[in-house]
């Protein structure tokens, strides 16, 4: 457990004190929202209507940007190679790096929301859902992205092959986080994310381990 | 009583050996495209000519002999990326690996052409090329699936690890293929009450059934024939690579 902590703490003082990328997705995160008005004009009852597809796709983008980050720099100056045989599994270093990936990458991305959520004239309780939505569903892109940066890892070119894997496969997150707007069907949506993104958390570490272990060989 | 340190392999991996399948996959070619191209003619004959129209679609009905095989494929290449996925993670097989890789581009074909049927087809039944209905909207995303593979194979240079990486991919999007499945149609019902295949309930006449069996069958057909020859053509393009770079090494050291 210490060992698995003092790997969440490295990643998270590696992210914020070089290179500032948290800052930089959040200003991503930010500006996706931005360009859209600009895109379907100023006109606000539609905004509002498009507000939480807007600010999920945003969330999806910057989260397929930030999947570069996460094994890449580690497998080039070669602490991948140590993490391998450390006292943890490497299961479980991916599980840690991906908890440290999420604090760093989604956390504040659900702290830029209100942002978005006054550019995009959200009410509250739309901000409230799409909030509580993408807090529930950031985890299973979080862990998708980990199996996508894990397949790439060992590539010099094709750093576009992640996203595109990717993308397909996180659809039904996609899905049932747009679905939690809905006051009908929102409540089996949001069941449904919460399973979603247990799942997919607890299946990707291995999933991503055991590419990480075939491309490391 | 002596035991033999060396294994002796069984009847399926002898016969899952590269220069083994080369030379018994040979003799499956030939009757395989005979076969083929028998069951195309009379697919053929028996959808355009033995076949009634709808009394609804008319002539459009078929459509569906191109249509349902080639659904039927774009669901059974997967199975068979899956299940040689499994063949490489496992035995680490090459086999296996060269299986995956000749199975991709077939299978995002027969999806292309499924949608792109489909399409033709939901113009003057449906009147609109695409309609976001569950099955279509899956069948695309198994195609983008499916391109997201093929571009994994080519990101790699080096193909006995890509084999390896790309069956977890497999894997990965076996797995999560019955969720997106299962996803899509949710939100399908959450956007529009009734879908377009609830409405039809099919029953066809014999002669229709008996030319979409037989198209089911050719269309198969030249599946199993286009896989084998192209995982020849992948083993025999391995081969001339190890072949290039060894001339290339003698070529550095003499």
């Amino acid at each position: 457990m210490n060992a698995f902590l003092a790997l969440i703490a490295r990643e998270l003082k590696l992210a914020f004190r070089a290179g500032g990328e948290a800052m930089v997705l959040v200003l991503f995160f930010v500006m996706v929202g931005v360009i859209v008005p600009f895109a379907i004009g100023p006109d606000r009852p539609m905004l509002t209507k498009l507000s939480p597809g807007i600010v999920w796709i945003a969330a999806f983008l910057s989260t397929l940007l930030g999947l570069d980050r996460l094994f890449r720099a580690d497998d080039e100056d070669g602490s991948l190679t140590l993490l391998r045989f450390s006292v943890l599994p490497l299961e479980a270093i991916v599980f840690g790096k991906l908890v440290a990936h999420w604090l760093v990458t989604a956390v504040p991305l659900l702290l830029a929301t209100p942002i978005l959520a006054l550019l995009l004239s959200m009410s509250f309780e739309q901000w409230g859902r799409t909030a509580l939505a993408l807090l529930i569903g950031t985890p299973a892109l979080t862990a998708f992205g980990a199996i996508g940066a894990a397949v790439t890892v060992g590539l010099r070119r094709g750093g576009l092959v992640a996203p595109v894997l990717i993308l397909p496969l996180a659809i039904p997150v996609m899905i049932f986080g747009v679905g939690m707007m809905d006051p009908m069907t929102g409540g089996g949506a949001t069941l449904f994310l919460l399973a979603l993104s247990l799942v997919v958390t607890a299946f990707s570490p291995f999933a991503a381990a055991l590419a990480l272990r075939t491309a490391g060989e | 009583m002596s035991v033999s340190a060396v294994k002796q392999p069984n009847w399926f991996s002898r016969l899952a050996h590269p220069g083994q399948f080369l030379s018994w996959s040979r003799y499956f070619i030939w009757p395989l495209a005979i076969l083929t191209v028998i069951s195309f003619a009379a697919g053929l004959y028996f959808s355009f000519f033995a076949s009634p129209e709808d009394y609804q679609m008319g002539d459009m009905v078929r459509v569906m002999y191109i249509h349902v095989p080639n659904a039927w494929l774009s669901m059974l290449v997967y199975g068979v990326m899956t299940s040689a996925a499994l063949g490489s993670l496992v035995w680490r097989h090459p086999l296996a690996d060269v299986t995956n890789k000749a199975a991709a581009p077939l299978g995002a074909v027969f999806t292309a052409i499924t949608l792109f049927t489909g399409s033709l087809w939901g113009r003057p039944t449906w009147g609109t090329f695409w309609e976001w209905d569950g099955r279509m909207t899956s069948e695309l995303v198994l195609l983008f699936i499916y391109l997201g593979i093929i571009a994994l194979w080519r990101a790699f240079d080096d193909q006995s690890k890509a084999g390896r990486i790309v069956a977890i991919v497999t894997l990965v999007g076996a797995i999560n293929i019955p969720i997106i499945h299962f996803s899509v149609e949710w939100w399908n019902t959450l956007h529009q009450g009734a879908t377009v295949f609830t409405s039809s309930g099919p029953r066809m006449p014999g002669s229709m059934l008996v030319a979409l069996f037989t198209m089911l069958f050719a269309f198969t057909f030249l599946y199993a024939l286009l896989q084998i020859v192209r995982m020849r053509t992948e083993i025999l393009r391995r081969r001339a690579e190890t072949m290039r770079r060894q001339a290339a090494l003698k070529g550095v050291s003499a």
